[in-house]
């Protein structure tokens, strides 16, 4: 594999002296098959160490590096420097606030992770004696692909919702209330409606399906989203029609 | 060095029409969402031929003949692709929001898509066949 | 957070979407057919006539109507606030009105046809 020099233009923002983000152009020597993230530990190492900037495994499970790749949100780990020809643009995650160079403020994204109660709600209580929840392949099979989530934040990046409407709640975020609830141990299916039935819930998504075409681990966010909404609107139907009918 | 780092955090505009161009994914979705004003206006161009019906058949066969005009096929003609590309767009998504699993496996998408256009191929044939077109 | 009654303005709009795709495009090659002087039995005045006459047929051409209206309406709705139209309860005002407007419409022409 030979070497590659490889000009990148970043946007920069510094919180301190910066009244707004500007470019900046940096000429890496990288290797061929290095991707965006081996050019940006480049520039850091060898010619600007104040670029700041996530990224942890290197390796497109942890989610710290997304960022926005010739307009494109995606994993710098997994933008091959040889899909790029030409000058690689590379900014922030879109729609997040910049909080210095490429690290985005990602407050919101953690908020609205919580709010979904992401955590198992037990049908009934339950004695340690009734041992190990039993769960056989098809239940698992329900919910396992919402599991894969690494919480980059792509799809947000990608929503087009999202951008125009802060407050909406998120793919991501929804996929994650999805997960546990078609998960066969959970019970707490109606304490998330509270939040993903609302107006900024599930019913700010219109169906653009970016979030799907973005996400680096193939969750799908935008099934889980349109899945979520057939759910909630036969609830809705059942409780005005049929109220005795409570869950 | 400052103890305390002062933050100041950037939000960049989300432009209002331009976000449609930052890639064909999001071109494709506006004409998706503007096969609307087709099947509307399709929609309500029924309405009106409804209503010359029961205004007779003069006011009928002038209804037929404006749907011959040069303006009636050219809408019609862009209506067809439009209300085609709904339905294309439709079906494909579908599978998304219905998956069916069938013990520990999904049903392929291209299955329940193809089960839909299947569909939709019998649903226009008997229509075809009920209006007497052959 | 309070749970939204978007399911009221969604449920016709998916019933619409589905309706619209897999009819519309076939109804669009009759009415074609019909201006292009081929029109098929059905749309020829006496036939039409008789056909829209039943009480069954009526509530058919109401219910078509509706949803694929309706499911036009919300659709505009969403995209006018895609490009920047943000009076989200004025839109949807006129939209929805539109869409039961020509729903009432055809209503109420159909009770009003004379019996044949």
């Amino acid at each position: 594999m030979s070497e590659r020099a490889v000009e990148l233009e970043v946007l920069r923002y510094n919180p301190e002296t910066d009244s707004a983000p500007h470019f900046q152009r940096y000429a890496a020597n990288c290797r061929e098959e290095w991707v965006v993230l081996d050019a940006l530990n480049f520039v850091k190492e060898n010619l600007d160490p104040t670029l700041s900037y996530r990224w942890s495994c290197h390796m497109a499970v942890c989610g710290s590096c997304g960022m926005m790749i010739n307009g494109e949100p995606k994993l710098a780990c997994k933008a091959f420097l040889r899909d790029y020809p030409g000058v690689i643009r590379v900014e922030p995650l879109a729609h997040f606030p910049i909080e210095r160079d490429l690290v985005t403020v990602i407050d919101d994204f953690v908020a609205k992770l919580t709010r979904v109660k992401p955590y198992l709600i037990p049908k009934e209580v339950r004695s340690l004696d009734a041992g190990e929840y039993r769960q056989t392949p098809a239940q698992l099979k329900r919910y396992k692909q919402f599991t894969l989530c690494i919480n980059c934040m792509l799809c947000y990046a990608a929503c087009p919702e999202y951008g125009l409407i802060p407050t909406f709640i998120g793919p991501a975020a929804i996929s994650l209330a999805h997960r546990y609830n078609q998960d066969s141990r959970d019970g707490g299916r109606a304490q998330r409606e509270e939040e993903i039935a609302a107006t900024e819930g599930v019913w700010e998504c219109s169906f653009t399906g970016a979030c799907s075409e973005v996400c680096p681990e193939h969750v799908d966010p935008a099934a889980a989203l349109q899945q979520v909404k057939i759910k909630s609107t036969i609830d809705w139907y059942l409780a005005h029609t049929m109220p005795w009918l409570t869950r | 060095m400052a103890d305390q780092m002062t933050r100041k955090p950037y939000l960049r505009e989300v432009p209002r029409l331009r976000w449609f161009f930052r890639h064909p994914r999001y071109l494709r979705y506006l004409a998706r969402e503007l096969t609307c004003l087709f099947i509307g206006a399709y929609t309500l161009l029924l309405v009106v031929g409804l209503t010359r019906l029961a205004q007779g058949p003069d006011a009928y066969a002038a209804f037929l003949d404006a749907l011959g005009s040069p303006v009636g096929i050219a809408f019609h003609l862009l209506a067809l692709g439009f209300s085609v590309y709904h339905s294309i767009t439709w079906f494909n998504l579908t599978p998304k929001a219905l998956p069916v699993q069938i013990g520990d496996r999904f049903v392929p998408d291209g299955v329940i898509a193809g089960a839909h256009y299947a569909g939709w191929a019998l649903a226009s044939l008997v229509v075809f066949w009920l209006a007497g077109a052959f | 957070m309070a749970k939204s009654n978007k399911p009221i303005v969604w449920g016709p709009f998916a019933a619409g979407g589905t309706l619209t795709a897999f009819l519309t495009p076939v109804l669009i090659v009759l009415t074609l057919l019909a201006g292009l002087g081929h029109a098929p039995d059905l749309l020829g005045y006496e036939a039409l006539r008789a056909f829209v006459a039943h009480g069954v047929v009526q509530l058919g051409i109401v219910g078509v109507i509706f949803l694929s209206l309706w499911s036009a309406a919300h659709r505009l709705r969403i995209t006018c606030y895609d490009v920047g139209i943000r009076a989200d309860t004025l839109v949807a005002t006129l939209v929805y009105a539109v869409a039961i407007a020509g729903t009432v419409a055809v209503a109420v022409i159909l009770l009003r046809l004379p019996a044949l």
